[in-house]
């Protein structure tokens, strides 16, 4: 039933996956590529939301709606808001002028893309699905999650969120004159 | 039925379930737009929109058949709903000049999104086959993570408007809704680790069980449903004022205050988008009801009492206890009282309209992040204190621990207030003192001068 493309079974979840990562590519490329800084945090937005779907399908809900909450809810709001304040006007005053650093750039690029794959993509290719145990089913649940961090690494847990309070209290000493 | 579904294909059976959720939820907005409009002009001594849909039938004329001559036949005004919309419909629909055309027209079905697919891990009743659409490990959070998605849709419409006042109210709802969520997360975090755990049908489960430190021999028929216990009456009223303010309705309805920003981030919006953004409005009212009444009030119960239990416990009437247990909600009957919690929700929202004014915006932001957020924290510590102090000693220790950790933090917080208030200008609240000050007697001095020759 299923037909095979250069080794490779096409399912429904390769289907599946290649569309979300498509997507997200499109996403990622438009991020750099729009002129209107709003457009291009709209592109980040729907880049992290696909991610999470990404997530979803590698049964990992956890670290995918943490994605959502954190990165699409949160901190890409702020980031709207920032540049909705500061109002950068008129997109073609940030447009650049022809420089020949650009093609220069994209050439190195292509360079650093050829060279990663070529190492990462036989490796890539030889992974298979695995098969689904009890111990992987709960892999990346809240459970599990919570498990490891509050025995395991419950120093460095602790150490983070002392660094974030430290963080808070720092931003707001800077910005208030008068304590 | 069950073994109906649970043979068809997974992708119909989630179809199924989806659509279970959806189409009623929007088969209800006309009936939640009409009851806000009456409810809304009966507690303001009005009439309110009562005649759509009336029929007088005449009294002579020979078209009419006998039997329907001079009949009345009433609708209470439900159609106005239907004739609002077919006035949406037909309505010219502007778009400005210049704007930001992509944006403009996605905004509205971004709003719409999350209001929908808000209740996604929200059960409706004790069919596993056919609810909650996803019976996922991290339903609470899922809940979190989508209504924070609600803020796009407006702050996307405020920007791409091209209208100053559009771009106030974006700014002013992003910032309102990143201030809720914090305080709203507390407040279910607490729910979450009373229960132990983050999927809704188990918070369910867990709220049908005996109530949670009462578990002696004269309380134990009472539910165990989140807003009996005290750290979840304190949970449920910080989660109504935080979804009140999320769903951008009255008193937190700044985004689209009339008196200072025409109507906020839709007022470039007209006929059918605009008529999207309110359907949006009137769906998260409906889904946050549903996921207040899963988590605090007892699911898809009418009353908090374990009949089950008590046929077990007093044989004697039996049958009597059955039948009230299959009326409380263990049968067909679930997703009629889900629907009644949502409506009495929906009743809470348009009471608390009419009842309290507009807050101005540092009230709003004092309220959110000074009162709401610390009170969450103290709900979450003392949640924390009264699960140890229950596993370690029993539940009097417990209760007894609860006490004395709400007293302390209550004097903390009091020692907290009273050490900033003592050198700082209270801006909570200003007025004006008018003084007549009596007007000042001038006394002129004569000065006799030497005539000048």
């Amino acid at each position: 039933m299923n037909q095979t493309v250069g080794g490779v079974a096409i399912t429904p979840e390769l289907l599946i996956f290649g569309g979300v990562a498509g997507a997200a590519a499109l996403c990622a490329i438009g991020v750099v590529a729009f002129n209107n800084a709003i457009r291009s945090a709209l592109c980040l937005v729907v880049n992290f939301f696909l991610l999470a779907f990404l997530y979803f399908t590698l049964n990992a809900e956890m670290l995918g709606i943490t994605q959502v909450v954190v990165y699409t809810g949160a901190i890409m709001v702020l980031f709207l808001f920032v540049i909705m304040l500061l109002n950068l006007g008129a997109p073609n005053l940030l447009v650049e002028k022809k420089d020949p650093k650009k093609y220069l750039g994209i050439l190195l690029g292509c360079g650093m893309f050829v060279l990663l794959g070529s190492q990462l993509l036989p490796e890539l290719l030889k992974i298979n699905a695995p098969t689904l145990s009890p111990e992987l089913a709960r892999f990346g649940g809240p459970e599990a999650i919570g498990r490891s961090l509050f025995t395991a690494y419950v120093y460095p847990f602790e150490a983070v969120s002392v660094l974030l309070l430290i963080g808070i209290v720092g931003s707001i000493l800077l910005a208030k004159r008068r304590i | 039925m069950a073994d109906f579904v649970q043979h068809l294909h997974p992708v119909l059976q989630a179809l199924i379930r989806a659509v279970l959720l959806v189409i009623p939820s929007l088969l209800l907005l006309p009936i939640i737009i009409w009851w806000e409009r009456r409810l809304l002009s009966w507690m303001q001594d009005r009439i309110g929109p009562n005649r759509v849909g009336n029929i007088t039938f005449s009294r002579t004329s020979r078209l009419v058949p006998g039997l329907l001559k001079g009949k009345k036949f009433r609708l209470f005004g439900l159609a106005q709903p239907l004739a609002d919309f077919g006035k949406l419909l037909f309505k010219e629909d502007i778009t400005p000049s210049a704007i930001d055309r992509f944006i403009y027209f996605t905004a509205p079905a971004i709003a719409l999104f999350p209001a929908f697919a808000m209740c996604g891990t929200i059960p409706w009743g004790p069919y596993t086959f056919l609810t909650p659409v996803a019976d996922v490990n991290i339903g609470v959070l899922y809940i979190m993570a989508v209504s924070s998605l609600g803020v796009y849709g407006i702050v996307l419409a405020g920007y791409s408007a091209n209208n100053k006042f559009s771009l106030m109210g974006g700014l002013r709802s992003s910032a309102q809704l990143i201030s809720y969520e914090l305080a709203m997360g507390m407040s279910l975090a607490c729910i979450v680790m009373a229960t132990g755990s983050l999927k809704p049908s188990e918070i369910v489960a867990v709220e049908h069980g005996p109530l949670w430190g009462m578990d002696i021999a004269p309380f134990n028929w009472i539910e165990n449903w989140n807003i009996l216990t005290p750290y979840g009456l304190v949970a449920c009223m910080i989660f109504l004022i935080c979804m009140v303010a999320e769903t951008n309705r009255a008193p937190f309805d700044l985004p689209e205050a009339e008196n200072e920003l025409v109507a906020g981030y839709h007022t470039e919006y007209s006929s059918m988008k605009f008529a999207v953004f309110f359907m949006g409005e009137y769906a998260a009212m409906f889904g946050y009801g549903l996921i207040l009444s899963t988590l605090f009030v007892g699911g898809w119960h009418m009353v908090p009492v374990r009949f089950a239990f008590l046929a077990h416990e007093y044989p004697a009437f039996g049958d009597i206890w059955n039948m009230l247990d299959t009326l409380n909600g263990s049968s067909i009957l679930a997703p009629v009282w889900m629907v009644v919690k949502g409506l009495l929700m929906i009743t809470a929202y348009i009471w608390i309209r009419c009842t309290l004014p507009r807050l101005r915006y540092d009230q709003l932001m004092a309220l959110g992040w000074k009162s709401l957020l610390p009170l969450a924290t103290a709900n979450l510590i003392v949640v924390a204190i009264w699960i140890v102090a229950t596993k370690v000693g029993n539940q009097w220790i417990g209760w007894a621990a609860v006490v004395v950790s709400a007293a302390i933090l209550y004097g903390v917080y009091q020692a907290i207030n009273k050490l900033n208030k003592k050198d700082r200008v209270d801006l909570t609240s200003r007025s004006i003192v008018l003084v007549d000050e009596p007007p000042k007697t001038r006394e002129i001095e004569l000065v006799e001068r030497a005539p000048t020759a």
